[in-house]
């Protein structure tokens, strides 16, 4: 099924989306790397269990990892080589985590032939969940939940309905527009495997209306099927935020501090789509993924990158900076984490590179609110982030919490329209941090 | 040469999301709403002479040096051309009869500056409207002189009704309704209402040929400027749309002389209304932030007004009110809150 423009939420923003710079790049294979960094933590919740010695002979796609608990996922070496070593490493999430380094052989050989299996359609959904988690898969669209534990609601928590989102409403990023336009069947097939574990009926793929190939592309595949309906989706920033798509796509808005599952909805990203089918018809682990490499470097390209492989690596493959460097940010502009080496690693929940140049960081110079109010326009949960950062300015964690701080998704459209340069977004993370301290503290 | 190298560990930035910023900032904000009242004050030139461009430029030039001056005293950065003290400035001069002294802008500048701004700290932490903190200020001060000063515009009279002199539109029809109600001079105070309230009379105060403060008689270039700011974003409808439409439901209930007679079109606008509404009760500072909050405001503006306007002592009521609702800012946003989404 086709459907017209969805349904949007109030506020948000339109910042400029400087995608044409990779938007018509084809997605090319980077070599693999002579080094490999695998963090041990690629996703939330427990750090996984290194499963190899320094010194063993690892193979592309074995297992170098095991999950450490229920909320935890393993990883795979993403090339053939030696251990070098285990040690800690720096992180585009930031902090310093273990990591298994390795070597590269130069032989690219294979664990295992990891071939299509043409009978994965009659495995039962307890087994395509297995592979899933065999695979090491977790959210690709930056939160890097694991998403086996996605697709394992409890049992009072019916779920029936599947979401895709391919809305990828952060700027510069073309990662998952090229995956739509390259792997369409793949990614829908992907879709159907997630709809057979949890036993749905329906599923949406929401795609931006500022992919109109993309839209074009998966409406070929979809106009025919009676359970998997294609949304074409407002553009606005942050319209693929996982609350905003449910309530473009069903309308149902999901509770204040509640999971997507209490109004009956998963939400993937079609980069984990694509991931989940690989894993249940190859068995293939998430060893590689697309990276948007982009901004100010010579060739902005669109990579298939192995895990592991350096930033400094993808920026060179596209031809290093074409200016001075400002910021380098993992992820996109808007939510993006921006680095302070090139020596961080390709993790399974890097959605691009993107490079800002000396001259577009502007400096900020941050001036008292003159209550324009604009952030509170452009909210999309609707909170008021100028009285609440006046809140968090004075240390009143109470009134920060009645304020409903807590359901800010950190977007930072408050900080984008903030004509006063305030540092609307951090004073709100600093809040939600504090909160959570003085509940802790309460509850003791 | 720019460092474009990555073998040299380049020093990059690191900085909390979001990366990107709009090119919107305060000047620009502040530099709009001056271009906003720039027809006014044109109209103003045009319908009291040069006199009008004298006191709006001492009260801006007092504004800026008053500024300055404080923000050295402080050792704070001078932010005095970043436009706002531009705007208190030129809000002060529309605010003021057209001939008053030289002296009463200056005062009433340096009080609205220093007072009504920077005694709390400056841009942002003013809880009232600076420009209108200081007219209250020369109104409490020097009373005869800011409500006797009245010119007679180019091309039409003080009053707007032939037969009345020396008072504003709002003057005149003020104290013929007194007289009305008190039964004295019955007939000739009925034609002066009447005569307020006959399409040449709306004209007159549509384009501002008519007696009143500086920059606050022409309807049509007030409304060219907010129109400016409406396309820039700068304000949107709420606050104006409550304000003018509450005063205009209620000066047509309570107007006349029985209960929805009053003449709607007379009070929205003879006075500072128009003004008021779109440049004052907006001003972002000292309006409330939250939708609702921004309703409620507006309709208290317009019920203070039409109160003071109908049975206060002024003819006039827009300024006090605003004043008035600007102290209750900080309790609408608290109290109404927007919805979260999912809540």
């Amino acid at each position: 099924m086709i459907s017209a423009i969805a349904k949007t939420f109030k506020g948000g923003i339109h910042p400029p989306d400087h995608k044409s710079l990779t938007a018509a790049k084809a997605i090319e294979v980077l070599p693999p790397p002579t080094r490999a960094v695998i963090p041990l933590q690629q996703h939330i919740g427990r750090m996984s269990e290194a499963i190899v010695q320094v010194g063993d002979r690892v193979l592309r796609g074995q297992p170098i990892s095991k999950p450490a608990g229920p909320v935890s996922v393993s990883s795979h070496a993403s090339l053939s080589g030696e251990v070098k070593a285990i040690e800690s490493h720096p992180h585009p999430l930031g902090q310093v985590v273990p990591a298994v380094v390795i070597e590269s052989d130069g032989l690219d050989e294979a664990y295992v032939s990891f071939d299509y299996d043409p009978k994965y359609l009659t495995l039962s959904a307890e087994e395509m969940k297995n592979r899933i988690a065999d695979a090491g898969i977790t959210g690709m669209g930056g939160a890097t939940f694991p998403t086996h534990v996605k697709l394992m609601p409890p049992a009072d928590k019916p779920i029936d309905t599947v979401i895709l989102n391919g809305a990828e409403c952060e700027p510069y990023l073309t990662s998952d527009h090229r995956l739509m336009l390259e792997y369409p069947e793949d990614i829908i097939k992907g879709l159907r495997i997630i709809m057979k574990v949890l036993g749905v009926q329906k599923g949406f793929v929401a795609i931006e209306n500022n992919k109109p190939d993309a839209i074009a592309k998966m409406s070929e595949l979809l106009k025919n099927d009676p359970d998997i309906t294609l949304l074409a989706l407002k553009v606005k920033y942050p319209q693929g935020a996982e609350k905003q798509l449910i309530y473009a796509a069903t309308q149902r808005s999901v509770p204040s501090g509640k999971l997507p599952m209490e109004v009956g909805c998963v939400v993937q990203n079609v980069g984990t789509a694509k991931a989940i089918y690989d894993a249940v018809a190859c068995q293939k682990p998430l060893i590689e993924r697309v990276v948007t490499v982009t901004g100010a470097v010579r060739n902005p390209k669109n990579l298939l990158v192995r895990i592991g492989t350096s930033f400094r690596e993808l920026i060179e493959y596209c031809g290093g900076f074409s200016e001075e460097p400002g910021k380098v940010i993992s992820g996109g502009p808007m939510m993006g984490i921006a680095q302070f080496t090139l020596d961080v690693p390709i993790i399974k929940g890097s959605s691009g590179i993107v490079v800002l140049s000396r001259k577009e960081v502007a400096e900020n110079k941050p001036q008292e609110c003159i209550g324009c109010a604009r952030c509170v326009d452009v909210c999309p949960m609707n909170l008021m982030p100028t009285l609440i950062v006046n809140y968090v300015e004075n240390g009143r964690w109470d009134l920060a919490k009645e304020a409903g701080i807590m359901n800010c998704m950190e977007c930072g459209s408050c900080a984008f329209v903030c004509a006063a340069g305030r540092n609307v977004m951090h004073q709100m993370r600093f809040g939600k941090f504090m909160v959570q301290e003085m509940e802790k503290a309460e509850k003791k | 040469m720019a460092d474009t190298n990555t073998d040299t560990a380049p020093q990059l930035i690191v900085s909390a999301s979001p990366h990107l910023r709009t090119t919107d900032s305060v000047e620009k904000i502040m530099y709009s709403v001056v271009v906003a009242l720039l027809p006014a004050l044109a109209g103003a030139v045009y319908y009291f002479g040069l006199q009008a461009l004298w006191i709006t430029g001492i009260a801006v030039i007092t504004a800026v040096a008053t500024e300055a001056a404080i923000q050295k005293c402080r050792k704070v950065q001078i932010t005095a051309l970043d436009g706002s003290a531009i705007v208190t400035g030129i809000l002060l001069a529309f605010n003021v009869p057209p001939s008053v002294p030289w002296w009463i802008p200056v005062v009433g500048t340096v009080f609205a500056i220093a007072i009504g701004k920077h005694v709390f700290g400056g841009l942002g932490l003013n809880p009232m409207n600076p420009a209108l903190l200081g007219r209250a200020f020369l109104m409490a001060s020097w009373p005869v002189l800011m409500t006797t000063g009245w010119s007679a515009p180019t091309g039409g009279t003080t009053s707007g009704v032939a037969t009345v002199t020396g008072a504003t539109p709002l003057m005149a029809v003020k104290a013929a309704m007194r007289d009305l109600a008190l039964g004295v001079n019955v007939e000739q105070s009925r034609a002066i209402v009447e005569s307020a309230g006959t399409a040449k009379a709306y004209f007159s105060l549509f384009v501002g040929s008519v007696g009143g403060c500086i920059g606050e008689t022409s309807a049509l270039l007030l409304l060219v400027g907010a129109a400016y700011l409406f396309y820039k974003k700068y304000i949107n409808y709420r606050i104006p749309l409550s304000f003018i439409g509450t005063v205009a439901i209620l000066g047509w209930i309570f107007g006349g002389e029985g209960l929805f007679t009053g003449d709607f079109m007379f009070h929205i606008l003879a006075g500072g209304l128009i003004l008021g509404a779109f440049f004052m009760a907006t001003d972002m500072v000292t309006c409330p932030s939250s939708p609702l909050g921004q309703w409620i405001f507006g309709f208290g503006c317009g019920l203070l007004t039409i109160v003071i306007r109908l049975v206060g002592g002024y003819p006039e009521g827009v300024s006090y009110s605003i004043l008035l609702m600007n102290l209750v800012t900080p309790l609408l946003d608290r109290y109404t809150k927007p919805k979260v989404f999912g809540a």
